[in-house]
């Protein structure tokens, strides 16, 4: 009797397993056609000298692609903007948060504004961008009367400030939410017995909030890293596919390189770059793991 | 008597301080709001500007690549809120006359909505499987999908393009279509959902004996509705705003979606620029304003501070 329920249970138990399997299995088979296979094959191009042959030369290429000028430069300016980019929203993120967390008028319509960029296709107000940052454009003419002098914001050094404005723009509604949503999720009694007890908002916010915060902060600051790679797709609509110096980002080094068909090239820079992806994910994770438990329950 | 009158000032300065509080940040909320908007807000009002207007305050900007052309360029770019004369005549071009742009703007939706439909409906039946599957090997694929997910697109198109090369695509909506829909991204938002489903939910319907098929379509599936909005929404702005795929998969600019036609415009038609900007970020815009709740909603899911 008892053997028969057993069975009957690993007949469920299996039935329940080739179900899901089943169900994944559209999914599977698009990801590992389209993703994981080719990606094998991206591997054995970036240890061969070239597809005809196919002589193993090891990690030559690796070399090749790290000791190029173009790559580097491009590195070192990724890393600049992403460096710069990912403090930045998250600082400003969490000062939005904080603002519309207070009980201001009109909150529902502030946090609109904030989150339109978001749904605003880049594209669409890289024309109002071209016209702000010109040599004789909005700002410029705004700067002048301060005694200020021209900058051609577009065609110098100061061109990643620009990027990092429009970065700013499309993602600081993204984090704040999130910085709202685990600021909503402080118990309000907390907040209330530290008012009583005459903690001042300084000493409520270092205290109180930024613990119920790390796990968020972590979290977004890895986002925004991970999104200050993405950060091509404005450069190019910005300025083209040959910007100014200090706009060359790993992303432009990619495209230039996908042109030459370059297959060697191309399969070790981006080896490169998902070794340095997976670094950063595997960070997320470990920090999910380590503080998202601790908070939630 | 004097500790009474004291704690009584003191609340009304208390009171006072917190007024004051609430209305500078309201005050720098409002001017920041006006910052966010403004970029939006220009696109729009500029865009019912004459070509002769456009020509005289922005002739300077996009004069880039003008050999000995006739066309008077103002040397000072005159950044305007409002039009002096308010003109559909961009509208009547760019809706009747030239059918290019129309044109591009089909390329947009129909590389859009194929992708959005079916990365929603396999990832549907992939989340509920894993939900229900079982296993370390699970985890691990779950974990791959991840990464794949956060991966830059100049990583992932790579494979992209070989497998497009393999099976011919190249240089055919397809390239863009196939890898759009095996997109793992839908997949990994809608499983975190589909986990929150309670299991007695679940273990319920077994045991009146229903099937798989019958536990997804019938309870699964239905619960998932809202979240299926949030991933839509998601979805949608991303490859709405796409750029970097078709400019690898598809060389032809034929084919090429909106946005990166407009990055490519040239400077005789600056006067429609702003409308075709405009046109263009409308469903955003109507999709947001029905669907905000929804959007919120679903960065919470992904930044995990919901489930």
């Amino acid at each position: 009797m008892r053997r028969e329920k057993g069975s009957q249970l690993k007949k469920r138990t299996r039935k329940q397993r080739l179900g899901a399997a089943l169900f994944l299995s559209p999914s599977l088979i698009g990801v590992f056609l389209f993703f994981v296979l080719p990606f094998f094959v991206v591997i054995y191009y970036s240890m061969i000298n070239n597809p005809i042959l196919g002589e193993f030369v090891w990690f030559e290429n690796f070399g090749n692609v790290l000791r190029n000028a173009a790559f580097k430069i491009a590195g070192k300016n990724t890393l600049k903007f992403s460096f710069i980019a990912m403090p930045l929203s998250v600082i400003l993120g969490l000062l939005l948060a904080l603002l519309l967390d207070r009980n201001i008028p009109l909150r529902s319509q502030f946090r609109t504004c904030f989150l339109t960029p978001m749904m605003v296709p880049v594209a669409s107000v890289v024309l109002i961008f071209q016209v702000m940052f010109h040599l004789n454009g909005a700002v410029n003419r705004f700067m002048v009367n301060f005694g200020a002098d021209k900058v051609d914001w577009l065609k110098s050094d100061q061109a990643q400030i620009v990027i990092i404005i429009l970065f700013l723009w499309k993602n600081l509604g993204y984090n704040m939410i999130l910085f709202l949503a685990a600021l909503e999720s402080i118990p309000k009694d907390l907040l209330e017995v530290a008012t009583l007890e005459n903690a001042n908002a300084w000493q409520i916010f270092f205290h109180i909030k930024i613990r119920y915060l790390t796990s968020t902060i972590l979290f977004v600051t890895i986002f925004s890293l991970i999104n200050s790679f993405k950060v091509f797709r404005e450069i190019y609509l910005l300025t083209g596919n040959y910007p100014y110096d200090s706009l060359y980002m790993l992303q432009h080094y990619m495209n230039n390189t996908f042109k030459s068909l370059d297959y060697q090239k191309l399969s070790a820079a981006a080896i490169i770059m998902s070794l340095v992806m997976v670094v950063i994910i595997g960070a997320l994770f470990l920090v999910e793991n380590y503080f998202g438990k601790d908070v939630e329950e | 008597m004097k500790k009474i009158r004291l704690s009584k000032n003191g609340l009304s300065a208390k009171r006072k301080k917190q007024i004051v509080g609430i209305s500078i940040a309201t005050i720098i909320t409002f001017l920041l709001a006006i910052v966010f908007i403004m970029p939006i807000v220009l696109t729009i009002t500029n865009s019912f500007m004459s070509q002769s207007e456009i020509n005289a305050n922005y002739g300077a900007v996009f004069a880039k690549t003008e050999k000995g052309g006739k066309v008077f360029i103002s040397e000072i770019v005159n950044l305007k809120f409002i039009p002096d004369m308010v003109s559909f005549s961009q509208y009547i071009t760019v809706l009747f006359k030239s059918p290019n742009y129309l044109f591009k703007f089909w390329n947009s939706v129909i590389l859009v909505v194929p992708i959005l439909v079916f990365q929603l409906l396999i990832a549907m039946f992939a989340s509920y499987g894993f939900m229900r599957a079982k296993g370390k090997l699970k985890e691990i694929i779950f974990f791959l999908y991840i990464i794949l997910m956060l991966m830059p697109y100049q990583v992932t198109l790579v494979p992209n393009y070989l497998v497009s090369t393999w099976l011919g695509i190249v240089d055919t909506r397809w390239a863009i279509w196939l890898p759009g829909i095996a997109s793992p991204f839908a997949v990994y938002l809608l499983t975190k959902f589909m986990r929150r489903i309670p299991s007695s939910y679940i273990e319920a319907a077994q045991i009146d004996g229903a099937g798989e098929w019958q536990i997804f379509k019938n309870i699964c599936a239905p619960l998932c509705k809202g979240c299926m909005y949030s991933v839509a929404i998601l979805v949608f702005i991303d490859y709405w705003n796409m750029v970097e795929q078709p400019l690898i998969l598809l060389s032809d600019p034929e084919y090429h979606p909106l946005s990166v036609f407009l990055s490519q415009i040239n400077s005789g038609e600056t006067g429609l620029a702003f409308a075709v900007a405009t046109v263009y970020m409308i469903p955003g815009i109507l999709i947001f304003l029905y669907g905000e709740d929804y959007l919120v909603e679903g960065i919470m899911y992904q930044g995990g501070v919901k489930g």
